[in-house]
């Protein structure tokens, strides 16, 4: 399966996650954030792959990987950088924040940069609308942006 | 300002770790409600008017009493940490200040319905409070306050606002797309993994130490004649704070406002959304409302999850709505015909209204099209989106129009 497979510890926390739901596809989430963290995304080969770790048709997996925002079924960039657009964070001034990171980066929302660096993303609420305008970079909450700041916190991704 | 029960803890440095918590007070609920029968805390919970703090604000000892009572199977306590209502964020504060109110308010919760096993499902984008609340957890098992007759389940999911819905969360949590499911049955008669099941939000659990240990009469006194307690409210948009404020659930939104630092901006007030995106939108003369569930509702919105958007003077009504009409279009899970479809279309509609590009016909088609769909499909989620789409046209048509001349 082009070497897709995961280390015998990882199959452990697999198996110990299946285990903490009264049925095992109940772990199925975690284990596709685990594959991600793994292989870098969730190819047609790791649904397969996953499939096989919980007796489901990759079919079931596909439909799941595709219906959740968090997985990506592409490459994506080393770092992502996601930007709220929802109502608070827009009236905060969100659309010059996206604006101004696409004319940095030179891509548009959805495209990764050509050093494979950023993945650029528009979002719906990330609940932290207090610190208006925000975007999530990677794990990171970053809040109250300002150009300036956007530009100081991409400089630091490499 | 009210008595602080649920942010007591926000400033308070360690509070978030068992030592800190325990200092506070915390783990002496416990105690008492391990001498109490399940009954009686279910009884303690109902009389204290604690009303669900997620969105549908139901009364959370009521809908603990619908596990039936003689089921000899596992019964599940589900704790909705999807936070995702747009303007909405004092769960995250919750799970990362104050996880352990959390964990005892489900250990007492799980004695009430008789569960052994709880899971936490908290938004896959919340990874430093899922990391803060998971460390909280074992720190709970270290203690001895858990693995002791009931277990808790920390759960990331993975990116879908739909899952904030009680039978989609459920769904994702069985390891599907998180469709909702038809009720009856309700999740206390069949829900996760076909077990009886109580789905209550982070706030809400956080509650019931705090009935526990001071009474459910002094909780009801705290709020409305109808809901008990003080609430998280998230104010954002155009305030001059901009934050979580802990009030009580009788507070006027004016008050609110008030306490939040005013409307900033232009200083003038246009409009107010009450309770998360989907509460229809409050006038600025209709801002002398009682923010409990039975204010709100009285006044044509809803409480929700007690996110309240200020819209200052200068912000363009057709603007705001097509940005919350993206987002439900974005949303839509795709399951019933009429949400799937209408909210695609409305935000289009929306979109060529803000470009100028509106026709004449464009607002009563929107309108006819969001009236038809009422109702009409398995989950809350389109009755919800309606909200906007309807009170925002209807309160601020003129707005609208002068953007349809085509």
């Amino acid at each position: 399966m082009n070497g897709i497979a995961f280390s015998p510890a990882q199959l452990a926390e697999v198996r110990r996650l299946q285990a903490l739901y009264p049925d095992k596809r109940g772990a199925l989430l975690p284990v596709l954030h685990l594959a991600q963290d793994t292989f870098g995304y969730v190819s047609l080969e790791v649904e397969t792959y996953v499939a096989s770790l919980f007796d489901l048709s990759p079919a079931h997996v596909h439909e799941v990987v595709t219906f959740y925002t968090l997985y990506f079924q592409q490459p994506k960039g080393r770092h992502v950088v996601a930007v709220c657009q929802n109502l608070s964070c827009h009236l905060a001034g969100a659309p010059r924040i996206l604006a101004h990171l696409k004319e940095r980066l030179g891509i548009e929302v959805g495209e990764t940069t050509d050093d494979g660096r950023i993945t650029l993303q528009a979002v719906e609420c990330l609940c932290a609308c207090e610190a208006a305008p925000m975007m999530q970079v990677d794990d990171r909450y970053e809040l109250n942006l300002t150009p300036d700041k956007v530009d100081r916190l991409v400089e630091a991704l490499r | 300002m009210s008595e602080k029960i649920f942010s007591r803890n926000f400033e308070v440095q360690g509070a978030n770790t068992l030592p800190g918590y325990r200092e506070a007070g915390g783990y002496q609920a416990l105690e008492k409600a391990r001498t109490m029968e399940p009954a009686a805390i279910v009884d303690e919970i109902k009389k204290s008017n604690l009303r669900g703090l997620g969105g549908a604000g139901f009364p959370t000892g009521m809908k603990w009493s619908f596990i039936p009572k003689d089921h000899a199977g596992p019964v599940y306590l589900v704790i909705n940490a999807d936070e995702g209502e747009p303007g909405t964020f004092k769960d995250r504060y919750l799970l990362e200040r104050d996880p352990h109110a959390l964990i005892e308010g489900m250990i007492i919760a799980a004695r009430a319905i008789k569960s052994a096993l709880g899971f936490v499902y908290i938004r896959g984008e919340y990874v430093e409070p899922w990391r803060l609340f998971s460390a909280a957890v074992r720190e709970a098992y270290d203690a001895g306050y858990l693995g002791k007759g009931f277990d808790i389940v920390v759960h990331r999911g993975a990116g879908a606002y739909i899952c904030g819905e009680e039978t989609g969360l459920i769904s994702s949590l069985e390891g599907k797309k998180g469709w909702p499911k038809v009720k009856p049955p309700f999740p206390a008669i069949k829900g996760a993994f076909g077990a009886p099941t109580i789905v209550n939000n982070v706030e809400t659990i956080c509650a019931v130490p705090h009935i526990i240990n001071r009474g459910a009469a002094w909780f009801a006194g705290l709020g409305s004649k109808t809901q008990g307690g003080t609430r998280l409210y998230s104010v954002s948009g155009r305030v001059n704070r901009p934050g979580v404020y802990e009030e009580s659930c009788a507070i006027t939104l004016r008050e609110l406002i008030e306490h939040a630092g005013g409307v900033s901006a232009s200083g003038r007030l246009k409009g107010v959304v009450p309770g998360g995106s989907s509460a229809p939108i409050l006038a600025a003369h209709e801002i002398d409302v009682v923010m409990d569930v039975d204010g709100l509702r009285n006044a044509g919105t809803m409480a929700g999850s007690a996110g309240v958007i200020v819209f200052d003077e200068t912000v363009s009504i057709p603007e705001a709505l097509m940005v919350v009409a993206r987002f439900y279009a974005h949303e839509s899970c795709g399951q019933c015909t009429p949400c799937r479809e209408s909210t695609g279309w409305i935000y289009k509609m929306c979109h060529r209204i803000v470009e100028g590009k509106g026709r004449k016909d464009d607002l009563d088609t929107i309108l006819d099209v969001a009236k038809r769909g009422a109702g009409t499909t398995i989950c809350a989620f389109y009755d919800g989106a309606i909200g906007p789409y309807i009170s925002y046209i209807e309160k601020y048509r003129p707005e609208f129009e002068a953007l349809c001349q085509s």
